[in-house]
């Protein structure tokens, strides 16, 4: 981790829908290269804030940061700064009437303004790093949950992102599936790429994370390093979810 | 089986027709033969009167009523005006009768004679064709575009794609794929209802059996009208049900080619 200014700030940032109050202040910051883990229960605000980040969900106060622009800002052009910025769902979201390689280079045909020829080779370089090269004819319903969620990951890669939110990637996969797809995360943490990642998977935030934010009501309770979040959690809320995952397996 | 069980219907109910009192009558005024050959030829010319009406009319319906259903989903207060003219328009065709606005443009306008404004009465009877059926249609697309799941938009929008270019690429592609059916329906009853333009004087189809038939006081060309028209749809239905299927393949099981 470098001490530069940060790559992402998040400051006061609420959100509502209708009067359930979801985000209620979230302050954090993360650093160029840094991969930061959002635990927390279902409904405890995680997929709100990520969708805050990507502006698919307009903020009702705060600000987002992004290396320097404040994105949240009125008139900011937001398909610009999307164009920034990846995101994966945790339903995949692939476009179904399209082939593989077309979901893949859709976005930088359309938004980047590549010609066929370079968005083409783009993906295909990336779908070949990722071991999914043979199946850039085919449609996203050919494939396995596993496959498809590599195929988003690197729907949005194709973009060189400059920050990559991953919304509970492996949530909606098989168990035996989820690997794969950790392995690809994994994969671009060591190389560098800036991310922010809500998950379940308690493990894998421990390994891949640099630091570790608990959630819980629309707040950030207790951030820190994985070992300590882990090991020596300070919170009484977070020691009790964390009760529950160990008590359900996950940890 | 089925076939069996098929044959022993079909026969049974042509052999009551047959011997039931008045069938001579009956198939001396509907199903001459005679008055169906001198009659046929006729009445097929003007039949290419009605494809030609429905073929281009069909072409502006589908621009323009997806036109029209894109207007009404574009977000945000600033296009609310457009949103609501969207809205104005389909109520108010879809609630006029389609004859009365192939008489109030067919008539009403070429009266009007206004410089350089077309007086066909094919034209002005096949643009209010397009009015109308615009106005269905529009809902049709509507439809589709609401079944695709907003996930989809958000996928496209975290792209960096505009509003626009998501219904352009992700949304009215999986939209349209999904309503074939209904815009088939919708298509079937545009080519039956080229028959109302005959109200305006064209001579098509319709209109020509009806000259037929005021001549003869036999009614086998009206028949033969029907069989034009249901010979058309048919096929055009069994097109509908391929295309459908094979897109179905091609998504769940097979490659791109």
């Amino acid at each position: 981790m470098n001490t530069n200014a940060p790559a992402l700030v998040i400051a006061g940032l609420h959100k509502s829908f209708g009067s359930l109050e979801v985000l209620r202040g979230i302050d954090l910051e993360l650093a160029e290269h840094e991969v930061v883990c959002l635990i927390g229960a279902s409904g405890s605000g995680k997929s709100t804030l990520l969708r805050c980040v990507n502006l698919l969900e307009p903020v009702d106060a705060g600000r987002i940061v992004l290396r320097g622009e404040e994105i949240t800002a009125r008139g900011v052009d937001v398909n610009r700064v999307r164009r920034g910025i990846g995101i994966v769902f945790q339903a995949f979201n692939l476009f179904p009437h399209m082939s593989v390689l077309e979901n893949v280079t859709l976005g930088p045909r359309k938004a980047l303004g590549l010609s066929r020829a370079e968005a083409e080779q783009r993906a295909t370089e990336l779908l070949r790093r990722f071991g999914l090269l043979d199946k850039r004819d085919d449609y996203p319903d050919r494939l396995s949950g596993g496959q498809q969620q590599r195929v988003a990951i690197v729907r949005a890669l194709a973009m060189q992102p400059g920050l990559l939110l991953l919304d509970e990637v492996t949530s909606a996969l098989d168990p035996e599936l989820v690997a794969e797809v950790l392995e690809v995360i994994r994969e671009l943490a060591a190389e560098g790429m800036t991310m922010l990642i809500a998950t379940h998977e308690m493990s894998f935030a421990r390994d891949v994370a640099h630091r570790v934010c608990f959630l819980d009501e629309g707040v950030i309770l207790e951030e820190g390093a994985p070992d300590q979040i882990f090991g020596e959690p300070r919170e009484a809320r977070t020691q009790q979810f964390l009760q529950r995952i160990v008590e359900a397996g996950r940890l | 089986m089925a076939l069996v069980s098929t044959a022993v219907l079909v026969t049974v109910v042509a052999v009551l027709v047959v011997r039931s009192p008045g069938w001579d009558e009956v198939k001396q005024a509907f199903f001459s033969r005679e008055q169906f050959e001198k009659s046929f030829p006729d009445i097929l010319s003007g039949f290419w009167t009605n494809v030609k009406i429905f073929l281009i009319a069909e072409v502006f319906i589908l621009v323009l009523a997806l036109g029209i259903a894109v207007l009404r989903s574009l977000p945000g207060p600033v296009f609310f005006p457009l949103r609501a003219l969207a809205v104005i328009y389909v109520d108010l065709f879809r609630g006029i009768p389609t004859v009365l606005v192939i008489y109030i443009l067919g008539f009403g306008v070429p009266a009007l004679q206004l410089q350089g404004v077309p007086i066909s009465p094919l034209f002005w009877g096949a643009v209010a064709l397009v009015v109308v059926y615009s106005a269905y249609v529009s809902e049709v697309y509507r439809a589709g575009i609401d079944s695709v799941h907003p996930s989809q938009t958000a996928a496209a929008r975290s792209l960096g794609l505009t509003h626009l270019q998501g219904l352009r690429y992700v949304v009215v592609p999986q939209a349209v794929r999904r309503v074939i059916p209904p815009l088939l329906n919708d298509f079937i009853g545009l080519q039956k209802d080229t028959a109302l333009v005959a109200l305006l004087g064209v001579v098509e189809a319709f209109r020509q059996s009806q000259i037929e038939v005021a001549a003869t006081f036999n009614y086998t060309p009206y028949l033969a009208t029907a069989l034009i028209f249901v010979l058309l749809t048919i096929p055009m239905a069994r097109f509908t049900d391929w295309l459908v299927a094979r897109d179905k393949r091609r998504q769940l099981a097979g490659g791109a080619r």
